[in-house]
């Protein structure tokens, strides 16, 4: 059905067409449209799932732990301080190898108390074995959650997905909606090491050094085997619904000597940005990174890269500029721009390309070195 | 691309009206995005929401700096904000009250949304209602076409004074 909705409330929506066992929820600015939206259709019978609201996040994890381990579909959403507050579940989600899906509304970290897009929240979980995707338009947002319901559940994954959109910007704008009938499309899950609730036992998690570097190196090994079940997932998904989006999402990228690298809604900004350049005889490109773990593989070289972060790793660089540094050849010009909310417009993206200089960071808006 | 700026104040609806605005754009067959800016606003403190209407897919997201037309929900605002601030040569103004005057070489037009929403009895928490009215003021203007300013108030409000008055609006407006 074609409609109009908020990123939020696509977000709602999928997880209504995908119908989890359980969602465990914990409201937190700007993820509360989520929550709110999901406890109305269960309330209003629209979806038969078991909703509990919890004291925290950390319990909202825990919770999603606890069903998730029994075999249930799980859900919940959060942001910013409540990720960060969940941090010890939701590495022991990845480590208990449960593929629980939640949405993170990409937040600042305060102080100073700041409720808007930054992509620092969810980088503070890059390293927990969750699966990340970073999203730019309403559309993407639904039918995103959708795919990481199958990927996470899939039998060559069984690791979480952390869906993430920017705050206000995508969580908050309005733009149009196709909301499918899936289908089949999510299958049925099932986990294989789900313990039986009618015959309960007790068994010990303490695990020696050699079982736990075994265990990490089975996660590694579903990371990187999860880079074809997400390209079969996109595949199918495009044959069903007519939609699909790769890994990272290319504009005008084959022939481009330069290339404007950036994530979520600034991702797309850049889009513009591309078609402003080519019109002043500037061959630029532009590559959307969706899949931030796993890292997807390109090859830039041969290429100008501009890099912009919405993030930033203090005393190191920009997270992703630092990323293709360590994966490419590239000498890339790294620019630090958007941080807490801060505005960034297409005008500015094309501004970086004109005035880049590959080798150097420049902070957006703020003079002096350092 | 056409860009709409819509200033209010905390409360009044500016962000429904926004929404409501694409989503009547949506029906009429356009592309549309609301992005309302959400600044540390609370009830009564000005606020900007911004519509982008276009016949292509709408990529940006940032805020809209030149708008070809910018809404005035609160006159009051005009005191604290310049609205006027990057409107778009041949750029209009579309402003809640019975008076244009304080608006200088701009195409303007006024139309008494708050005696509207009094008159129809749409207030809530002692603040008239304005984001519905606006529909049929904007759909008097051309911006989007009265039926699916219609649609839109009944896909979300379930309540026929919010069609009443829009059409009231609609009447009112002179152009």
């Amino acid at each position: 059905m074609l409609t109009i909705a908020t990123g939020n409330k696509a977000v709602a929506a999928a997880v209504k067409e995908v119908r989890p066992d359980v969602i465990a929820a914990y409201p937190i600015t700007p993820q509360t449209e989520i929550v709110e939206q999901i406890a109305e259709y269960v309330t209003s019978g629209e979806l038969d799932s078991r909703y509990i609201p919890v004291e925290s996040e950390h319990s909202a994890m825990a919770a999603c732990i606890g069903a998730s381990i029994t075999g249930a579909r799980t859900f919940t959403a959060t942001s910013s301080h409540g990720l960060l507050y969940m941090h010890e579940m939701v590495n022991w989600a990845a480590g208990a190898r449960l593929p629980i899906v939640m949405a993170n509304v990409n937040r600042a970290i305060g102080p100073g108390w700041n409720v808007w897009a930054e992509h620092t929240d969810a980088f503070q979980e890059r390293d927990t074995g969750w699966l990340q995707v970073y999203v730019s338009t309403v559309q993407e947002a639904y039918d995103t959650t959708l795919m990481a319901f199958r990927i996470a559940e899939h039998a060559d994954v069984i690791l979480p997905v952390m869906v993430n959109l920017d705050g206000f910007l995508l969580s908050h704008s309005m733009q149009s909606l196709d909301t499918l009938n899936a289908g089949d499309f999510v299958p049925p899950l099932h986990l294989p090491h789900a313990i039986d609730v009618l015959n309960p036992a007790g068994y010990g998690t303490l695990t020696g050094p050699d079982e736990h570097f075994r265990f990490r190196w089975e996660i590694e090994k579903s990371m990187r085997r999860s880079r074809k079940v997400i390209a079969e997932t996109e595949r199918d998904f495009a044959e069903r619904f007519g939609r699909s989006y790769g890994v990272a999402e290319e504009y005008r990228y084959e022939d481009a000597d330069v290339v404007v690298i950036a994530m979520g809604t600034l991702g797309k900004e850049a889009e513009v940005a591309v078609d402003l350049l080519r019109n002043e005889g500037v061959n630029a490109g532009s590559l959307r990174i969706r899949w931030l773990r796993p890292f997807p593989d390109f090859d830039l070289s041969g290429r100008e890269v501009v890099v912009i972060d919405r993030d930033y790793s203090f005393g190191f660089g920009g997270v992703i500029a630092q990323s293709l540094m360590a994966r490419q050849r590239v000498d890339l010009y790294s620019v630090i721009a958007g941080l807490g909310g801060q505005e960034v417009t297409y005008d500015d993206i094309a501004g970086f390309v004109r005035d880049r200089r590959p080798g150097t960071e420049l902070w957006f808006g703020v003079n002096g070195d350092v | 691309m056409y860009e709409i700026r819509i200033h209010s104040r905390g409360g009044q609806g500016g962000v429904t009206a926004a929404r409501l605005l694409a989503l009547a754009a949506f029906r009429d067959g356009k592309y549309a995005t609301a992005c309302p800016f959400y600044g540390a606003e609370r009830r009564g403190a000005p606020v900007v929401s911004y519509v982008r209407i276009d016949d292509r897919p709408i990529r940006v997201y940032s805020q809209i700096r030149n708008p070809d037309l910018v809404v005035v929900l609160d006159p009051s605002v005009m005191e604290v904000v310049d609205v006027l601030h990057g409107l778009k040569r041949g750029g209009k103004v579309l402003m809640n009250g019975t008076t244009t005057e304080k608006l200088h070489g701009v195409p303007a037009f006024a139309v008494d949304l708050t005696g509207i929403a009094l008159r129809e009895k749409l207030v809530i928490a002692g603040s008239p209602i304005l984001n519905t009215p606006v529909l049929g003021a904007l759909a008097k203007m051309g911006i989007i076409s009265v039926d699916s300013a219609k649609k839109a108030i009944q896909e979300m409000f379930s309540d026929e004074r919010n069609v009443r008055a829009a059409e009231a609006a609609f009447q009112e407006l002179v152009i």
